[in-house]
């Protein structure tokens, strides 16, 4: 039998009693919680203060092509307890033009890079995060290239880097 | 030894007391292209005199976009990328990721391939561990240390290649399965392998643990508290060797380790030295597992069956079964392929870095809509700069390397 993580109906409930009625579902044993983005922050801090210590994973989905989707990102947060081995997902949906959300850095430190990651692939502004520069793509690119409308060859990016000519270099 | 970082006065000294004390500072570029970074990573270091002041990291440099990718190959397809994701162990990630996808679409793999796979994943957590600490050694000065840890990787190298045809990038694994079933001869490189090599690990030990250069080098040296380790999300040994207990085979079970006895190898000193402590034991461990799983190693089907319609039947099943011929034209032709459901899911294993986990959205064809990867070495190397911090700089590649930064899975 595949393992079936520990339940978390507690901490549910627990939300549920400060937070009001919160979407929840199921899948393959995975509990997915789905927070707007005003609440967002003070649900993840509730939750780091109900024993998440572990902050596994933050990163986002843009659901531009997926069938039935409505809202266009969809932020990810991977938490776990180091104590009670329980797991939670919770999710943030944003939409364009301008998709921001309170970073989780005050809570958890090991989102800094994470965020600036998903900053660099997804063009989602972090409110409050110490040091939003890119991770992976230089500083002159333009683009962000996990969004569904950047295609796979590049979309001549190349022009926007600086031209150093032996002069000035 | 006092561990906390020195306080560093530079204003009060010199004719132009009063300057600001960074103009004092020596900045010094190291990397990308340095043979102590062991991959291309950079990092431009604060100094005064030759201790370090200031760490600031900076990666990108091999950054390929695996996850793009992820989103135009499909789930068998993609198992070639992860291999080249931490290419110390791509075994690990090869099982990882098909952990991820059978997650997502339920399956349920037969006892042989659950016990396959739990082999090969030990077998990968024994090389990266011994290249992670002999590249901690050959940085220190120990250069013998490294070969002896090579060589033996060699071994399991050679046990891949009788196993998959390939060495390095072994792509060995399938949704619902694996490519090659284990032969007799694959068990029989193992065995020897597991008679021969704790002699090796033996002459190791002796080699470094209670090495007096290593040791001044090592401990002490990149200090990680316990709660610093879990803010900052770390996993595997370098959490471990903090006195975290969090071992995902423990912890979550999953393929067969619930079947097998073995020990969580801990530390409390969280410095470098108990890094490699952790390492060099739980090398041990998976010897154990490895033994478990190999002299236990049930009969049967390698592949999940034809009614799951997700591994290709064998040649036997295509010929001489109609379920077979179907099953093999459904899954060949380029507009078929299995089904996935429309769901989003995360699954994770203890790769020898750490929590090596996939979140996979399916949207009901045979490629990921997302293929995200929880890359355990970019939160590591995201506490570099607190953990050298008032060290100095000979000690920035014994940080490095016992924090076992590769930078194919740092930037992907």
């Amino acid at each position: 039998m595949p393992f079936v993580p520990p339940a978390v109906d507690d901490v549910l409930a627990a939300l549920t009693e400060r937070f009001g009625a919160v979407e929840s579902s199921v899948y393959r044993g995975q509990t997915q919680l789905v927070v707007s983005d005003r609440d967002a922050f003070d649900v993840l801090r509730h939750l780091a203060d109900a024993g998440f210590d572990l902050l596994v994973d933050v990163t986002c989905v843009d659901y531009l092509e997926y069938r039935g989707a409505r809202r266009r990102y969809g932020m990810v947060y991977l938490l776990a307890s180091t104590a009670t081995n329980q797991r939670l997902t919770v999710r943030v949906f944003l939409d364009d033009p301008e998709p921001a959300v309170q970073s989780v850095v005050p809570i958890w430190p090991a989102a800094n890079w994470l965020e600036r990651e998903v900053w660099d692939m997804f063009g989602i502004r972090f409110i409050g995060h110490p040091d939003l520069r890119r991770l992976m793509m230089p500083e002159e690119f333009a683009a962000h290239p996990l969004r569904k409308d950047y295609p796979l060859q590049g979309r001549g990016e190349r022009h926007n880097f600086p031209v150093i000519t032996r002069d000035h270099s | 030894m006092s561990l906390a970082p020195p306080e560093i006065d530079v204003t009060q000294r010199g004719p132009e007391a009063g300057a600001r004390s960074e103009d004092y500072l020596w900045t010094l570029n190291f990397g990308p292209q340095h043979p102590a970074t062991h991959t291309t990573l950079r990092l431009v270091l604060k100094l005064e005199g030759e201790r370090v002041v200031d760490a600031m990291p900076e990666i990108g440099y091999l950054h390929s976009g695996f996850e793009k990718i992820g989103e135009h190959l499909t789930f068998n397809q993609y198992v070639t990328v992860t291999d080249r994701m931490n290419y110390i162990s791509p075994m690990a990630n090869n099982v990882a990721w098909h952990h991820a996808v059978e997650t997502l679409l339920g399956l349920e793999l037969t006892p042989r391939c659950k016990y396959i796979r739990t082999i090969i994943a030990e077998l990968a957590r024994i090389s990266d561990h011994l290249l992670c600490n002999g590249a901690v050694g050959l940085d220190t000065g120990a250069f013998t240390f490294f070969l002896y840890g090579f060589y033996q990787r060699e071994v399991i190298y050679d046990i891949f290649e009788t196993l998959c045809g390939a060495r390095f990038t072994n792509s060995y694994t399938r949704v619902g399965g694996v490519s090659q079933d284990f032969t007799p001869l694959v068990i029989e490189k193992i065995r020897t392998f597991l008679k021969t090599f704790p002699k090796t690990l033996d002459d190791m030990e002796r080699l470094l643990t209670r090495n007096r250069i290593f040791v001044d080098r090592t401990k002490g040296v990149g200090v990680l508290a316990k709660e610093e380790a879990i803010a900052g999300g770390a996993t595997g040994p370098v959490a471990r060797a903090s006195g975290v207990t969090r071992d995902l085979r423990k912890d979550e079970p999953y393929l067969a380790y619930e079947d097998f006895q073995f020990q969580v190898c801990c530390a409390s000193a969280g410095d470098c030295y108990a890094r490699y402590l952790v390492r060099m034991q739980e090398m041990r461990e998976s010897l154990k597992i490895v033994h478990q799983a190999l002299e236990n190693l049930p009969a049967g089907d390698v592949n999940v069956g034809i009614d799951q319609r997700v591994a290709r039947p064998t040649k036997q099943q295509v010929y001489s079964t109609i379920e077979g011929t179907i099953s093999h034209f459904e899954l060949s032709m380029a507009n078929r392929g299995f089904e996935v459901p429309c769901a989003e899911s995360y699954a994770a294993i203890e790769a020898p870095n750490g929590e090596l986990g996939f979140y996979v959205v399916g949207d009901g064809s045979e490629t990921a809509y997302r293929a995200r990867c929880r890359p355990p070495s970019v939160l590591h190397f995201a506490l570099f700069p607190q953990l050298i911090r008032g060290h100095t700089l000979s000690d920035v590649v014994a940080v490095l390397g016992s924090l076992n930064i590769i930078a194919a899975e740092l930037d992907r």
